[in-house]
């Protein structure tokens, strides 16, 4: 394992002295382990893990021209799906007056919520990274920005579809039964090839910033279908078409910063046609006091309430639920935070505990401790299959 | 002269319904010149249209421990409001590319964003910690935010010479009072308007830091900036030194380089 990596370090180095302004290259090192048994005896109680991921950019052209290029890849001790490679970045960009055109696989986030992201759609999750939802595939687009004194206007066209990835037999976080990613069906017959569309439009509006978007194409997020063949069940990803209008606002007054995401969806659910309309909201605020008891130290509180509509086999995990954070920031020369977070399900009562902390080691090298505890589930909740997956992870990364 | 001349008939009346006012006179003097300076000051930079720099900050413990930062920034001077001001981080390398945006204003709170490049993501963040380090300095963010002369009142203490230069001496009171500071003591030199120092106190009236400028340049005949600026703790015996690089001024930049649109693309 570490052979492979060291050869995709020692393929890449050398370019890295070419251009050495223009290249940043970071390395990481992850152990997870887990406080229970695992559900299934091919799974593992403990994990390694090492990622790679460099940076290059160039502009020239006064500026107006930028090629970015930004390959990642992680080797896995024990899941080898969890094992994999993507091109994070990899697009030019040529800027006219008050237009910006981009060619390429980017990555493109939408919102301004905490606890949830409903409005960002762009991107495929990377979800075998994090559950947090926030490592994102890149994904191919021709697109297009022009500002004005109206706000952001965007078009984006995506041409090829990206699957979401999934823990693989041995590996933690995963439902009992695994899924098979490699059969994945479609409901467009184009399959990944299915051309999706996007427009945006973003604004700043005094203490308002306002973004308003309209998306085409294959949802991101499957319905997994069990399906039995030679006497194993696997679960089939099924990618519907979507259509979907989303909003996303934030009002920021003094040391409030009110949020809010909400979305109406349109799916042609061949499986259960009653329930093609739906709709998904998450809204709250984030509250901060600074300078605590005459420290550097600041707090914030972060409350989201989620929901959403959809019943039956796409019913979400944060369909009734209320999140709650904090985060302390210590504004030392590290950069020390902790964040905690708690959110819990009103009707069914699970909840999900999460705890991070991070900080600098020296100039170069950053350490972060995450802990994740489901509880509370019965059979029927939605965070169940993960019962006894509570684990500690500590990541160290080094930047050169 | 107008104001000098009511002074001096109402000065009688004044005395008499209001003894302690008395001292008043030369109160009201005071502010009026420590106004007039600060004035003069502001009147100095203006026109500058806009700018741009490299900086590097070195943070030094009580123990002398050193940690370094490297930034970039972009202003855009904006007439009858507080600047523009994009400042990008180049080093510690866990915060590379992130980006931050603020529209200054003379009283009201700034407005700010933050680009986080790991996600892509522009976050429009609370601007009401003024008195909160910046990057984990000594510098607060009410020090590097745009100097405008509606931010503080002012009354002149005395002239100072020192370093062959003649200085003004004044005071200046914040007037948010979200601010850290009860009061600033500010050493002006007599001929070009320059800070030269200043001393900052708490708002329990205790001196907390001293800031020192050094190595004065002059841009475009006109704009004077200081190449290194240190900020003492006394308090915590800790200190930051900002050197600043490659100033270059009326790049032409427009209003369209600080939006979010461009926080995004700022490198």
């Amino acid at each position: 394992m570490l052979n492979r990596f060291l050869i995709i370090s020692l393929t890449i180095l050398p370019l890295s002295a070419l251009h050495a302004a223009e290249w940043s290259n970071q390395a990481s090192i992850e152990a997870r382990y887990f406080f229970d048994e695992a559900l299934n005896p091919q799974q593992h109680d403990s994990n390694l893990s090492v990622t790679f991921e460099s940076e290059f950019y160039h502009d020239w052209d006064d500026d107006q021209q930028r090629i970015v290029f930004t390959p990642f890849a992680r080797l896995d001790q024990h899941d080898s799906e969890r094992s994999h490679a993507d091109l994070r970045e990899f697009y030019w960009r040529r800027s006219f007056e008050n237009t910006d055109l981009y060619v390429g696989v980017r990555k493109i986030f939408w919102g301004v919520t905490e606890s949830l992201h409903l409005v960002d759609i762009i991107n495929q999750s990377d979800s075998i990274e994090n559950l947090d939802g926030e490592d994102k595939l890149g994904q191919p687009m021709v697109s297009l920005t022009h500002s004005n004194e109206l706000g952001d206007w965007s078009l984006y066209l995506l041409p090829w579809f990206r699957e979401r990835t999934f823990a693989g037999l041995e590996g933690r976080l995963r439902p009992p039964l695994v899924v098979d990613h490699d059969n994945a069906q479609y409901e467009s017959g184009d399959d990944e090839k299915h051309i999706d569309s996007a427009l945006r439009w973003s604004h700043v509006i005094d203490d308002w910033d306002i973004g308003l978007s309209w998306f085409h194409g294959t949802d991101r997020t499957p319905q997994l279908i069990p399906q039995t063949s030679n006497g194993t069940t696997t679960l089939l990803p099924f990618y519907a078409q979507l259509e979907q209008i989303g909003l996303d606002a934030q009002y920021t007054y003094e040391s409030w910063l009110w949020k809010l995401e909400t979305v109406s969806r349109r799916h042609d659910n061949r499986f259960s046609p009653a329930l093609n309309r739906s709709n998904a909201t998450v809204g709250g605020f984030e509250y901060t006091w600074y300078g605590l008891f005459d420290s550097a130290t600041d707090i914030g509180l972060v409350m989201e309430y989620q929901y959403d509509s959809r019943e039956g086999d796409r019913t979400a995990i944060a369909n009734n639920d209320i999140a709650i954070g904090s985060r302390l920031t210590f504004n030392d020369v590290q950069d020390t935070t902790l964040l905690a977070l708690v959110a819990s399900d009103f009707d069914q009562r699970e909840r999900f505990i999460s705890f991070e902390g991070s900080r600098r080691l020296g100039e170069l090298m950053s350490i972060s401790l995450e802990s994740r505890f489901f509880s509370n589930t019965s059979p029927q909740s939605s965070l169940h299959s993960l019962r006894d997956d509570d684990y500690f992870e500590a990541t160290l990364t080094r930047y050169f | 002269m107008i104001n000098n001349k009511i002074y001096a008939l109402l000065l009688p009346l004044l005395v008499m319904l209001f003894p302690a006012t008395a001292f008043s006179i030369d109160d009201a003097a005071d502010e009026k010149k420590g106004l007039e300076i600060a004035i003069e000051a502001d009147l100095r930079d203006k026109g500058f249209a806009d700018s741009s720099a490299s900086l590097e900050m070195i943070l030094r413990n009580r123990h002398g421990e050193t940690s370094q930062r490297q930034l970039r920034n972009k202003t855009l001077e904006v007439a009858d409001d507080g600047d523009k001001v994009i400042i990008i981080f180049d080093t510690p390398r866990d915060v590379k590319g992130t980006a931050f945006l603020s529209f200054t204003h003379k009283l009201e709170a700034d407005d700010q964003w933050l680009y986080l490049p790991a996600l892509k993501r522009v976050k429009r963040i609370a601007s009401r910690n003024k008195a909160g380090p910046f990057m984990g300095s000594e510098f607060a963010y009410e020090d590097i935010s745009s100097q405008e002369v509606e931010k503080y009142t002012y009354r002149y203490i005395k002239d100072e010479t020192f370093d062959n230069r003649d200085h003004f001496v004044i005071e200046r009171d914040p007037v948010d009072p979200k601010s850290g500071y009860k009061r600033q003591r500010v050493w002006i030199d007599k001929t070009e308007y320059r800070f030269w120092k200043i001393d900052f106190y708490d708002r329990k009236d205790t001196l907390l830091k001293t800031l020192n400028y050094n190595d004065y340049n002059q841009y475009l005949k006109k704009f004077w900036r200081a190449n290194i600026m240190e900020m003492t703790n006394h308090q915590t015996g800790k200190s930051t030194r900002l050197t600043w690089q490659k100033f270059k001024f009326q790049n032409g930049f427009s209003e369209n380089e600080f939006t979010k649109n461009a926080l995004k693309k700022a490198r």
